[in-house]
């Protein structure tokens, strides 16, 4: 099958591949391009592991053909941190203890991260609606839920 | 009809590993050439924490800061043997194994620095920061990083320790079927409070207040981590988790975990964990296992709630609307 060439920012760097037509985003960012931060899950839209931000919204990758995000803006938690520091929201996952075998983490950051761009001070309700499509095994989502809201707080700090 | 609120209350002792066989794990300590100490061990590390809990049992019997300690638990092919991380195991029996190996390899250690200081190894302790000192003369000291090189390129010494955790197999006596199946036990406490509609057979639960008994907490907060998750994992396995759900065909069973019901994030209930320490006679630095103990208290507190509120006894998980509506059916007076 001829491949097919794509080309879209991932956190900011121009990215190009000749793909087979039908590779998922998560396929195309994992295994050819070696962003492995969006995990493969369940690859049915069920888990919310490979969550990653196209276009400023939330989208899950392993149902994203690659081909349809020529010209996008591609954001995963690979790119979050900035000159060697944690993004907030890594910085409170850090702190709150919300993470333990850690392969929900990325997508769950992602998902805090499309909420409080949108919302910066959310609700527990607005947190806990946020991250309802994205599955931990480990936690018990109480401290995944803390550390978004203690994000939130210590945002509306630095702008404040 | 009505939304009935009920609580339930439950208790467990729970033993910490299992003793069919010895329960063994083992571990192996060595310094490189820099001083730094590397732990090997098969044990896995499942998001627990088992490696963080191991570099602070190895860095505390050594004498060393727990960030030089680096801890490999790649692969059962290579690495000396374990039985695996479950049971409530991983901290109690490789903590043993690595408290016995570190002890070793620091007689090694000390035994160098001693020849180094020209003084007797009984004499010297170490400062915790990296230093091996003598005893009341602590102007007199050596860096563990300065011992190690004269280990490894002037004395030709290995900085290394053997370890292992192993109980003798208990049987049962012949005339009372008594044994000894655990050696440490941890303990559990919880109430729930739950809400059941006795219309459509759905419970929520409202708050569960759990109290841990787990020997030592080596990790306090890495322990509440577990201890949250654990709540949770009991009302799971109380109310949502099983690879039948439609019963009675099997053919209308889930076919992957996409259908494996689990509580999510708008569905928790209010959840409280108080940590009794209470340091175990044979745990390293007095831990017992808080893993696997800490979801299944839980499970029956659940179960007595839903009897409270709605008068029904049901005895197989999970409870589903389904089991309490037939149950209720049962119990109705005709």
């Amino acid at each position: 099958m001829a491949k097919v060439p794509v080309q879209f920012t991932l956190n900011g760097s121009e990215k190009a591949e000749f793909i087979d037509s039908g590779t998922t985003l998560l396929h195309a960012l994992r295994d050819k391009i070696g962003d492995t931060s969006p995990k493969g899950g369940c690859h049915q839209g069920t888990c919310g592991a490979c969550s990653i931000i196209i276009d400023g919204e939330l989208r899950l990758s392993c149902l994203t053909l690659a081909e349809t995000c020529n010209g996008a803006d591609v954001r995963t938690t690979a790119g979050l941190s900035e000159g060697g520091g944690l993004h907030p929201l890594q910085r409170a996952f850090l702190d709150a203890f919300a993470t333990q075998c850690g392969f929900c983490t990325p997508g769950m950051i992602m998902a805090a991260k499309v909420l409080l761009d949108h919302t910066p001070n959310p609700s527990r309700e607005e947190v806990v609606e946020a991250l309802s499509g994205n599955i931990c095994r480990c936690t018990g989502y109480e401290p995944i839920i803390q550390a978004v809201l203690t994000a939130a707080r210590s945002n509306s700090q630095n702008v404040a | 009809m009505a939304i009935r609120r009920g609580r339930g209350v439950a208790a467990i002792n729970y033993p910490t590993g299992m003793n069919l066989g010895g329960d063994p794990t083992q571990a192996l300590v060595h310094s490189t050439p820099t001083g730094n100490f590397m732990v090997t061990l098969s044990s896995v590390d499942l998001g627990q924490g088992m490696k963080q809990i191991m570099a602070q049992i190895c860095a505390e019997t050594i004498g060393v800061p727990t960030d030089r300690v680096v801890v490999d638990t790649a692969d059962t092919d290579t690495g000396p043997h374990c039985m695996g991380t479950f049971a409530s195991r991983g901290t109690h029996r490789a903590g043993n194994a690595v408290i016995q190996a570190a002890r070793e390899a620091r007689q090694v250690m000390l035994e160098v620095a001693a020849e180094e200081l020209e003084v007797n190894a009984s004499d010297l302790e170490t400062d915790g920061q990296g230093n091996i000192i003598v005893k009341g003369a602590p102007q007199k000291s050596i860096s563990i990083f300065d011992v190690a090189l004269s280990a490894h390129f002037k004395r030709g010494r290995s900085i290394s320790g053997r370890g292992m955790f192993l109980i003798p197999r208990s049987y049962p006596e012949k005339e009372t079927g008594a044994m000894k199946p655990s050696t440490c036990y941890a303990h559990a406490c919880t109430v729930a409070e739950v809400e059941v509609d006795d219309e459509t057979g759905e419970v929520t639960v409202l708050t569960v207040k759990n109290v841990f008994e787990i020997g030592r907490a080596l990790n306090p907060k890495m322990v509440e981590q577990q201890l949250v998750g654990g709540s949770w994992m009991g009302i799971s396995h109380a109310l949502y988790e099983t690879t039948e759900p439609y019963y009675p065909s099997r053919d209308h069973g889930g076919t992957d975990f996409n259908q494996y019901l689990m509580p999510g994030p708008g569905d928790l209930a209010k959840t409280e964990i108080i940590v009794l320490e209470r340091p175990s006679a044979d745990g390293p630095y007095g831990a017992k296992g808080p893993g696997e103990m800490c979801a299944n208290p839980q499970i029956p507190a659940v179960a007595n709630a839903i009897f409270d509120a709605v008068g029904v006894r049901i005895d197989t998980l999970p409870i589903t609307p389904e089991r309490i509506l037939r149950a209720l059916k049962a119990h109705a007076p005709n």
